[in-house]
C-alpha cells in the first residue's frame, strides 16, 4: 500500500514536470514561515519577491519559479523540505536558511545531489566554511564568526577590559562566541550558553551577569529571543548599568517591538539599510513603499541570493547544463550586491566590510538603524585554510 | 550571597508559574482520569486573550483580569463539547483527541492573531527593578508573579482542604465511582474542575507572557515540564504538584546558575562550558527518573 502510494506520488511528480524547451529557472527557498520566528521568513520572502519583480520575473528570458518551503524552525523538517525541493521539484538552486542547525542538517542533501546549488541567505556555520566546504555551496551572508569578531574589535578598541558573554547553545551561538574571542583580547569574566530554542526566560543568567560585575556584556540572540533578552535586561535593571553589545539582536524586525530598549545598544552587520549605493537605495525605497516597513538584513541577503543567481544565469544565457560553468560564474560574484561589490573567498563566503550600527529615529518617528562606523574592512573569514577548495 | 538569594527567588518564580499549569493538569488527570495534552493550549489562549485585552484596554492588569473569565468560558466549552465525550474512553483516545485539539488550537490562533508573536507591554511600574535590600535589585514583575502565584497556591490549598467542593475534588481523585454513588453531581464537578484548570493554565500563560513572548505553540514545550511535575508529585495531588513544581523550578534555575562553576572545579573550562548547558537541561528528567524508581506513584500519589 505504502509502496503504491509512493509510486503514484512519483508518477504525479513526473507528470507535473514542465515540458522541455520552455523550462523555467527553479529556485527553492527554505525559511521559517510559521511560529514565533515567522516574521524573519516573511521578510526574506518579501525580499525574494521584490528581487524577482526587479528582474521582471525572468532570468535570461526564462521565467523564474520560486518554491517556498517552511522549515518550522526545526532541523529535521528543514532537511525533509530540502529533500523535497531537490528530489521532487528538481530545483536548480536552493536558497534561504536562517538557522545554522537547519542548514547543517540539510547541507549534504543539497550539495551532494550534483545538480543543485545551495546558496545560504543567512546561516554561515564554521563547519561549512572549513572542513565541510563544498563547490556547490555559496553564501550571500557571512560566516557566523565574522559579525561578532567585528563587534569584538569594536569593544576592544573602546578599551573595555572585562566582558561577560551570553549566547544560544547551538551551532551559530558557539560560532558567535568563538568569533568574539578572536578579536577581543581582554578578560572574559563569564560565559553562558542557553538552551536553544526553548529557553526564553533568562532570569538565572541575568543574576549571574550582575554578580560577575563585567564592564560590558556581549550577546547573540536572533529573532524573538533577542527581543526577550533585551526586555528582561531592562526589567532586571541591568540596562543603563552595564553596557550591552550585540550581534543579530537588533534589526529591522525586532526594532518595532524593542523601540526605546534598543537605543544606545550597538550591533554589527555587513549590511545596514542606509548603505549609500544605488541598488540599496532602490531596494530599501521599493520595499518600504510596498510593505510600509524597513527591510532587515535577512531580506537584503535574500535579495542578494536571487541577484547572484541571476548574474550567473544571465552570463550563461540560461543554459545551466554545465555545472562547472555555473559554479565558475557564481564564483565571480559579478552582480550589484546591496552591500556593494564583494569577492568570494576560496570557501565561497564573501570577503566584505562589517559596520557598526546604532538605533535612531527616522523623519517619520520610526525606529531604524544607522551606520556609525566600519569595524572591519574586506574581512576574510577564519576558516578558509581548513577548506580544501582553491 | 545576594546572588544565591536572587537565584532562589528566580527558582521560586519559575516553580510557581509551573505549579499553576501543573495544578490544573493534575486535577483533570487525577479526577476525570483524562490525559489532556491540550492543557498547554489553554495556557497559550490565556496569553493571547491577555495580549488582545491589554491592547484593547491599554492596561496589562485589566487585560489579565478580563482574560481569566474568557479562559473559564473556553475551558467550559472544551469540557462540554469535547472532553466530556472522552472520559469513558481509554488513554490512547484521550491522547489522540487532545493532540488533535492542540493542532486545531494552534491553527485557530494563526487564523485569528496571525503567525507573528506578540509582546505584552508592561506598565512602567512593573517594568523596572525594585530593591529588596540596597544591593539586591529584583525585577518588579517577577516579584509580582511570586506574590500572585503564592496567593493562588494558598487559595487552592484552602479550596481543596477547607471547603465542601474541595472535599469532592479530593474524593474524586481517590475514588471516582464512589462519589457518584454518594449522589454528588459528577458532571457538574467535572465541568467545574476542568474550568478551574483552564483558568489556572491561562493565568500561568498570561503571567509568563511578558517574560517569554506570546507565540503559537508556546504551551507545547512547557506542557512536557508540567507532565514531569505531576509525575514527580503524584497524579491528582495538588500538594504534590506544588512541591514538585518548586523542586523543578529550583533545580532548573540553580542548575543553570551553579552547574558551570561546579563543573569547572574538576573539568577544563572548555569541557565545562560544553557539558553544563546540556547537563542542566537534563537534570529535571534525571530527577523524574529517580523519583519513579524510588516511588512509582510519585511523591504524593493519591492512588496507590
Amino acid at each position: 500500500m505504502k509502496r503504491g502510494l509512493l509510486a503514484s506520488a512519483a508518477l504525479l511528480g513526473l507528470l507535473s514536470a514542465p515540458a522541455w524547451g520552455q523550462q523555467s529557472i527553479k529556485i527553492g527557498f527554505i525559511s521559517t514561515y510559521s511560529g514565533p520566528q515567522a516574521s524573519i521568513g516573511q521578510d526574506m520572502r518579501r525580499s525574494v519577491e521584490l528581487a524577482v519583480e526587479h528582474l521582471g520575473g525572468k532570468m535570461a528570458g526564462k521565467p523564474i519559479e520560486v518554491i517556498y518551503e517552511d522549515d518550522q524552525f526545526k532541523p529535521e523538517v528543514g532537511k525533509q523540505k530540502s529533500e523535497k525541493l531537490v528530489q521532487q521539484d528538481k530545483v536548480n538552486f536552493v536558497g534561504g536558511y536562517i538557522w545554522s542547525n537547519v542548514l547543517l542538517a540539510s547541507l549534504k542533501t543539497v550539495t551532494d545531489d550534483g545538480d543543485t546549488i545551495l546558496i545560504s541567505s543567512n546561516a554561515g556555520p564554521s563547519q561549512i566554511a572549513g572542513e565541510l566546504c563544498s563547490p556547490n555551496y555559496f553564501s550571500t551572508s557571512w560566516q557566523n564568526d565574522q559579525t561578532p569578531s567585528a563587534m569584538g574589535q569594536f569593544v576592544q578598541d573602546k578599551g573595555i577590559k572585562k566582558v561577560y558573554l551570553i549566547s544560544a547553545n547551538y551551532a551559530a551561538g558557539k560560532d558567535m562566541l568563538a568569533g568574539f574571542k578572536r578579536t577581543f583580547k581582554g578578560e572574559i569574566v563569564g560565559e553562558d550558553l542557553t538552551k536553544w530554542p526553548d529557553q526564553l526566560d533568562f532570569s538565572a543568567e541575568m543574576s549571574k551577569i550582575r554578580a560577575a560585575k563585567p564592564d560590558a556584556v556581549f550577546t547573540f540572540f536572533p529573532g524573538a529571543h533577542g527581543v526577550q533578552f533585551l526586555s528582561q535586561y531592562a526589567q532586571t535593571g541591568l540596562k543603563g548599568t552595564i553596557p550591552l553589545y550585540t550581534a543579530f539582536v537588533i534589526d529591522a524586525l525586532s526594532l518595532p517591538q524593542l523601540k526605546d530598549l534598543a537605543l544606545g545598544v550597538p550591533g554589527a552587520q555587513s549590511w545596514v539599510n542606509d548603505l549609500p549605493n544605488e541598488q540599496n537605495k532602490k531596494f530599501v525605497a521599493d520595499f518600504k513603499k510596498k510593505h510600509g516597513v524597513y527591510p532587515s538584513f535577512y531580506g537584503a541577503q535574500s535579495y542578494d541570493t536571487i541577484m547572484l543567481i541571476a548574474s550567473a544565469v544571465e552570463a550563461l544565457k540560461g543554459d545551466l547544463s554545465s555545472k562547472d560553468k555555473l559554479r565558475a560564474e557564481l564564483k565571480k560574484a559579478n552582480f550589484k550586491s546591496l552591500r556593494g561589490d564583494f569577492k568570494f573567498n576560496n570557501n565561497h563566503f564573501p570577503i566584505q566590510n562589517f559596520y557598526i550600527q546604532d538605533t535612531v529615529k527616522d523623519a517619520d518617528g520610526n525606529y531604524t538603524l544607522k551606520t556609525v562606523g566600519v569595524a572591519m574592512k574586506d574581512a576574510k573569514d577564519a576558516y578558509g585554510d581548513k577548506c580544501k577548495m582553491k | 550571597m545576594t546572588l544565591l538569594i536572587e537565584q532562589t527567588l528566580n527558582g521560586i518564580q519559575l516553580g510557581l508559574l509551573m505549579f499553576l499549569l501543573a495544578a490544573g493538569l493534575t486535577l483533570v488527570f487525577g479526577i476525570m482520569d483524562l490525559v489532556n495534552l491540550a492543557h498547554g493550549s489553554l495556557y497559550m489562549f490565556g496569553a493571547y486573550f491577555c495580549a488582545s485585552f491589554t491592547a484593547w484596554t491599554d492596561s496589562f492588569v485589566i487585560g489579565a483580569l478580563l482574560a481569566l473569565p474568557a479562559a473559564l468560558l473556553l475551558g467550559v466549552i472544551v469540557e462540554v463539547v469535547v472532553a466530556r465525550k472522552l472520559y469513558r474512553r481509554d488513554h490512547l483516545d484521550h491522547v489522540l483527541a487532545t493532540f488533535g485539539l492542540i493542532l486545531i488550537a494552534n491553527d485557530l490562533v494563526r487564523l485569528v492573531w496571525g503567525p507573528d508573536g506578540r509582546r505584552i507591554p508592561l506598565p512602567a511600574w512593573l517594568n523596572q527593578p525594585i530593591y529588596l535590600t540596597p544591593d539586591l535589585p529584583y525585577p518588579t514583575y517577577r516579584f509580582a508573579v511570586i506574590v500572585v502565584g503564592a496567593a493562588v497556591a494558598l487559595f487552592l490549598y484552602w479550596l481543596v482542604t477547607r471547603t465542601r467542593t474541595g472535599m469532592w475534588i479530593r474524593a474524586g481523585a481517590s475514588n471516582r465511582t464512589m462519589i457518584g454513588a454518594l449522589g454528588i453531581n459528577v458532571e457538574l464537578l467535572f465541568t467545574l474542575v476542568f474550568g478551574l484548570g483552564a483558568v489556572l493554565a491561562a493565568l500561568a500563560g498570561l503571567m509568563a507572557a511578558p517574560i517569554v513572548t506570546v507565540s503559537i505553540g508556546m504551551g507545547d514545550n512547557i506542557l512536557i515540564l508540567a507532565f514531569v511535575i505531576i509525575v514527580i508529585g503524584g497524579i491528582g495531588s495538588i500538594k504534590g504538584a506544588f512541591i514538585a513544581a518548586m523542586i523543578v523550578g529550583m533545580i532548573d534555575t540553580l542548575g543553570r546558575a551553579l552547574l558551570p562553576d561546579l563543573l569547572k572545579t574538576f573539568l577544563s573550562v572548555a569541557a565545562a562550558n560544553t557539558a553544563a548547558p546540556a547537563l542542566s537541561s537534563m537534570m529535571i528528567y534525571l530527577l523524574m527518573a529517580g523519583v519513579l524508581v524510588w516511588r512509582s506513584t510519585g511523591l504524593f500519589g493519591a492512588r496507590g
